[in-house]
């Protein structure tokens, strides 16, 4: 039973959130919308993944899986709100300095990790030394990479100095802090693979801590009675590793998983029976990846801009959202998400337009047809591969469509899919790229730079440009656009270059999928919105009477 | 021959068995002038229809014409079976004749490399010649035949093992013949039968495999159609689309009982014409 | 034969080598790359030196027959190495968490096959081509036929959803704890019918028909006609003669089964959300976590070189003909 000491101690660290004046505001998780319904504790919610966790270090990881476990049971010092705005978490405020060198930080005081520790200024540089160690083997030095120095002023304020302004800083900060006190040793030694932390022990401060796991079966996490911010509702959450797709959909209508991710083809046509919307609830929003249909622009065939956009004119965007995703997503027409501040809504896509197709390839040479219905040019006719990767049915069903469409239009399209290691590290990685043509996507992150992907330095072995896309005006926008850290420059510089990238077509922009999750109904207090729905999962809620397991 | 056919006849089940392939190899053959529709040309208009007048055994998840797809893929499971297994069964039968007529450090060889590839994991070796390689129709025979051959081997070589010190042999070698001549005139010939048999029960095992390999996104590749590769989407539509997994799901059914009813038939009616002699490991695995 | 034991013991030294230093080869030369998947899996955090520094800690900036003696030196030692997987545990411990659980689904499969396919083997030899024998064989194989995961889908949407009869995956459930100790084992009997009837059977087919086959041959000996000329019953002849006889080879494929037992099947596993053997090496092959595909490795060569030798020399204890033979006769 809730009593009532939590609850005031709830009042009164918002009461201290608001005094302590933050620099930005937002609705606070914990509020459930649900005005009648009063929240309770208690309940399990049960989720299911695919994929297996390998780390409960998430700094020194990157499957999905195991970055979700960790939210359960780790902060960052700031974090995302629901309509994607930063919201405070272990810190209280920021400030930048006036060139953008200087990000200070004021810190929760008060926070406490899971073995009782106080959480301090310490712990937020040990954070950054032990992501930045050479022998820690993090993915994410990267984000740090513009870091001079972190220093902390007290015990409850933090100063990072960058070496050159850096428009991702403040969100790089969202990163899962560590504790000093346990990791430091391990870190040192560079052996952070082997602490407890890893596997059997894992602190953290965040809402739930961790129970137990048992491998590639499940993950237990309980409530945090201490949590900084109040006890989150759900008193326990089971998160278990379903490796198939069809069983976990089974489970959830067997009630043996709450949460779980539909496809388009269940969320549209196996989901819509009485019982099944009376027991779940579903969400549909727009995801934060996109598919797109890339070229090997070395290649002198798709150098020519106009056999891109006749490719583009070619394929019926409609079409291949309604065959692969049953509609349930939306057209690309560029690398910003639609809602996203980035995204240059005035830009709009390429119609579907066959006849145009054909003029664009004949315009570039591609008149003449042979005897297989091919269009011929200097005597070659016009064929290429395609490759995608396998294990993903929509990319495989994307393929097929575009083959289609380009059959009609004289180009024949061979598929080839190819196992992800493989294809990763012989044809993409590799320079020159070993491929003609791809279906890829990318998983675009709240914060729109992209230098990474478009820039024309980053064209070299292992790096990100493997179409070799090279853009001066792009490359300028991109640089301009990291560079700064005023808001209202940056809406101008990726705008511009939405607008760039969608005449260049350097790939076809195909779609965004939605995210299409489905939770169980006695669930409360969920508000979907642009960062999804997991944004405020503290305060998600079972009502008393609908409780389904005594928490453990 | 005569006697033989007739050992045959009397089992009722291999000979229903044996029309059921037959009949197999002529829908297959026929393919292309008896589906209705083409089979790889999505039309999105048409997704997961039941069956119908027009679509007999319904439409797929791109809205292909499931019965067309099942002819072509009819094709394409057959001609897997078959061509991996006569890989393995070549393979099987030119180590298995060296090993058992040569013996000695030959022999030795040949079974050590039987153990090699009997103790490597299949699947990783799968895995391994497909990244490669990339999969596509040619390469999973090739890979599954290459991965085969040990059984049909050691057949072979049991075989050689007891027929090299029958009589008629002996006789051959002593007018002259050379040791290729023995082989391939007098020993192989009468070591057909279990292969034959080996073989029969081999094509099911492959079109097994390559549903497995489906399941594991290693098949053959789109926008090609196999029994293996329908069943495969379909599984996640159980519900709303029985007749993605049905059809298909009875065809490969049916046509591995086939191949086994017909396969035990051959080897029952070969079975008193032969005395089989030490060795009898028909290793059938899945 | 103490004699051949121990020469094919020492002969199989150099053949355990051998596996090794061709499976490492492959496994190392196939395509694909474990620090490419963990630092640069196009994610757009990537870095350079991350990626310098992990092909460090695997050893894989050195050349490849240096890596192959360093890990020959530590196998010899039975030290199987870390995993390459961001948790670094050691390769033992994830294999010793996932082999009980293979192990005993292997072991109840085999059991309940065996208990089946034997008296199904007999019974159809003895009454070959009879009603008996015509619808065994047409269900054995319309198992052989299924594949698995078409069956267990099924199995699941019935029993699990529509009957809700048993749970549809997983080992135990949620309340596991809690139960008592008879209350545990029925739900793990629970949880485990459906993954074990559907290996059972697939299985079933297998064994039942090899045992139909051996037993036609043992009933067909000159010494069967013999027996039933002394006057024997027939009860007699087939329980005690044609039996024994017709067992022997079914020793034997016991025998080099075992080596099977510890792999698992990477359908059934996914399918069931059962974490076993298959899983754990379906899932190191994809991420190239070569300590564990290695280690993996030599554990099932050496069983299987351990199996294999003793099938052999069961069979030549058990059959008098093979022992003196002398050497003629060996496999």
């Amino acid at each position: 039973m809730p009593t009532p000491v939590f609850r005031l101690g709830a009042v009164v660290a918002l009461a201290a959130l608001a005094a302590a004046g933050c620099s930005s505001e937002a609705g606070l998780p914990g509020e459930p919308k649900s005005g009648t319904i009063a929240p309770a504790y208690g309940d399990t919610l049960i989720e299911a993944s695919i994929g297996n966790v390998s780390s409960l270090i998430p700094n020194i990881t990157s499957d999905a899986s195991s970055r979700e476990v960790g939210d359960f049971m780790y902060n960052g010092l700031v974090t995302l709100g629901r309509d994607l705005e930063i919201l405070p978490e272990l810190a209280t405020s920021w400030t930048f300095s006036k060139d953008c060198l200087t990000l200070d930080f004021q810190l929760h005081q008060g926070v406490k990790w899971h073995d009782g520790a106080p959480f301090t200024a310490d712990d937020v540089v040990f954070t950054w030394e032990a992501t930045m160690h050479p022998k820690t083997p993090s993915a994410y030095k990267a984000d740090f990479d513009a870091v001079e120095r972190v220093e902390a002023l007290g015990p409850h304020a933090v100063r990072v100095t960058y070496k050159r302004p850096h428009a991702r800083a403040l969100l790089s900060w969202a990163m899962t802090m560590l504790p000093r006190h346990l990791l430091d040793p391990y870190v040192k030694a560079g052996k952070i693979r082997e602490a407890p932390q890893n596997w059997s022990a894992p602190v953290g401060t965040g809402p739930y801590r961790f129970k137990e796991m048992k491998s590639g079966e499940k993950i237990v996490v309980v409530a945090n009675q201490d949590y900084f911010k109040g006890r989150p509702h759900i008193s326990r959450i089971v998160y278990r590793i379903i490796p198939s797709q069809a069983t976990i959909f089974l489970e959830l209508k067997a009630r043996g998983v709450d949460v779980a991710s539909l496809t388009a083809l269940q969320y549209k046509r196996q989901t819509e029976y009485p019982a099944f919307e009376k027991a779940y609830q579903k969400f549909r929003y727009p995801s934060s990846g996109y598919t797109y249909f890339g070229f090997n622009l070395k290649d002198p065939r798709f150098a020519d801009r106009r056999v891109r956009l006749a490719f583009a004119h070619a394929i019926n965007k409609q079409e291949l959202l309604d065959g692969v995703v049953m509609g349930l997503g939306r057209e690309a027409t560029g690398p910003f998400r639609p809602g996203h501040w980035a995204n240059n809504s005035a830009v709009k896509g390429i119609p579907y337009d066959p006849p145009r197709a054909a003029t664009l390839l004949a315009e570039a040479g591609w008149r003449t047809r042979n005897a297989d219905g091919l269009l011929v040019k200097d005597g070659k006719p016009f064929t290429f591969e395609l490759m995608t990767n396998q294990g993903n049915d929509e990319r495989r069903k994307i393929a097929e469509i575009i083959q289609a469409s380009l059959r009609e239009l004289g180009v024949g399209v061979e598929i080839r899919i190819l196992e992800w290691a493989a294809f990763l590290k012989e044809h993409i990685k590799k320079r020159p790229v070993r491929y003609d043509a791809v279906i890829l996507g990318w998983a675009t992150a709240a914060d729109p730079d992209q230098y990474v992907i478009w820039h024309s330095s980053q064209v070299g072995p292992d790096e990100l440009n493997h179409i070799s896309y090279i853009n001066p005006e792009a490359d300028a926008l991109l640089e301009a656009g990291r560079t700064t850290c005023h808001q209202a420059d940056r809406v101008t510089f990726y705008h511009r270059l939405h607008q760039v990238l969608a005449d260049d077509q350097p790939v076809v922009f195909l779609y965004w999928r939605d995210a299409l999750p489905a939770i169980a109904s006695r669930i409360h207090g969920i508000e979907p919105g642009p960062a999804g729905i997991r944004w405020n999962f503290q305060g998600w809620f079972v009502p008393k009477h609908l409780h389904r397991y005594t928490a453990g | 021959m005569r006697g033989l056919w007739q050992a045959f006849a009397k089992n009722r089940l291999a000979v229903i068995g044996g029309l059921v392939v037959a009949a197999l190899a002529v829908l297959a053959v026929l393919a292309p002038v008896l589906a209705p529709w083409d089979p790889h040309r999505p039309d999105v208009r048409k997704i997961l229809e039941p069956p119908s007048a027009r679509h007999l055994l319904g439409t797929d998840q791109l809205g292909r014409d499931v019965l067309s797809r099942m002819l072509y893929g009819a094709r394409v499971s057959l001609a897997v079976g078959f061509v991996s297994v006569g890989i393995a069964a070549a393979i099987g039968i030119m180590l298995g004749s060296m090993a058992g007529y040569n013996g000695g450090f030959v022999d030795a060889t040949v079974m050590r490399l039987v153990d090699l590839m009997l103790v490597f994991p299949r699947f990783f070796l799968l895995l391994a010649v497909l990244a490669f390689l990339s999969p596509s129709i040619w390469t999973i025979m090739v890979v599954i035949g290459l991965t085969g051959w040990m059984g049909v081997t050691r057949l072979v070589r049991a075989e050689f093992l007891s027929l090299k010190e029958r009589e008629f042999v002996l006789w051959s070698q002593s007018v002259g013949a050379t040791g290729f001549r023995v082989i391939w005139r007098h020993i192989l010939p009468n070591a057909m039968a279990p292969v034959l048999v080996a073989m029969t029960l081999g094509i099911p095992a492959a079109i097994l495999t390559e549903s497995g390999l489906s399941f594991l996104g290693l098949g053959v590749q789109p926008p090609f159609a196999t029994w293996g590769n329908i069943l495969n989407e379909g599984k996640d539509t159980i519900e709303i689309a029985w007749w993605l997994s049905v059809y298909p799901g009875v065809a490969i059914l049916v046509t591995v009982l086939s191949y086994n009813l017909m396969g035990e038939g051959i080897r029952d009616a070969l079975d008193p014409r032969l005395r089989r002699g030490a060795g009898r490991f028909v290793a059938r695995g899945r | 034969m103490l004699a051949y034991a121990l020469r094919r013991l020492l002969l199989a030294m150099p053949l355990l080598l051998g596996i090794t230093f061709v499976s490492f080869a492959v496994i190392h030369l196939a395509p694909g790359d474990p620090v490419e998947l963990q630092t640069g899996d196009m994610s757009m955090q990537q870095s350079a030196q991350a990626y310098q520094e992990l092909r460090k800690l695997y050893g894989l900036d050195q050349p490849l027959h240096v890596q192959y003696w360093n890990w020959l030196t530590r196998i010899v030692r039975l030290d199987f190495g870390r995993s390459f997987a961001p948790d670094g545990r050691p390769v033992l411990n994830k294999i010793a968490e996932r082999l009980p659980i293979t192990l005993m689904l292997n072991l109840v499969e085999m059991i309940i096959i065996l208990v089946l396919a034997v008296p199904i083997g007999i019974l159809s030899a003895t009454r070959q081509y009879s009603l008996f024998d015509k619808v065994t064989t047409v269900f054995v194989f319309v198992g052989f036929a299924t594949p698995d995961f078409w069956l267990a889908l099924l199995l699941m949407i019935l029993f699990g959803v529509q009957l809700d009869w048993l749970p549809v995956s997983g080992l135990r459930s949620l309340n596991w704890e809690y139960l008592s100790f008879w209350g545990r084992q029925w739900d793990f009997l629970s949880h485990l019918a459906l993954p074990i009837l559907v290996a059972t059977f697939g299985g079933l087919a297998g064994f039942s028909r090899y045992m139909r086959q051996s037993m036609l041959e043992a009933i067909r000996q000159d010494y069967i006609q013999s027996a039933r000329a002394k006057g024997l019953a027939e009860r007699v002849v087939i329980g005690k003669h044609a039996l024994r006889n017709a067992m022997l080879p079914i020793v034997t494929v016991l025998g080099l089964s075992l080596p099977g037992l510890i792999g698992g099947s990477v359908i059934v596993e996914s399918i069931f959300a059962i974490p076993g053997m298959g899983q754990l090496m379906v899932q190191s092959v994809f991420q190239r976590d070569y300590p564990v595909i290695m280690g993996n490795l030599v554990i099932v060569s050496v069983l299987t070189l351990l199996a294999n030798l003793a099938a052999d020399l069961s069979y030549g204890l058990v059959d008098p003909r093979i022992r003196l033979a002398g050497r003629r006769g060996r496999r």
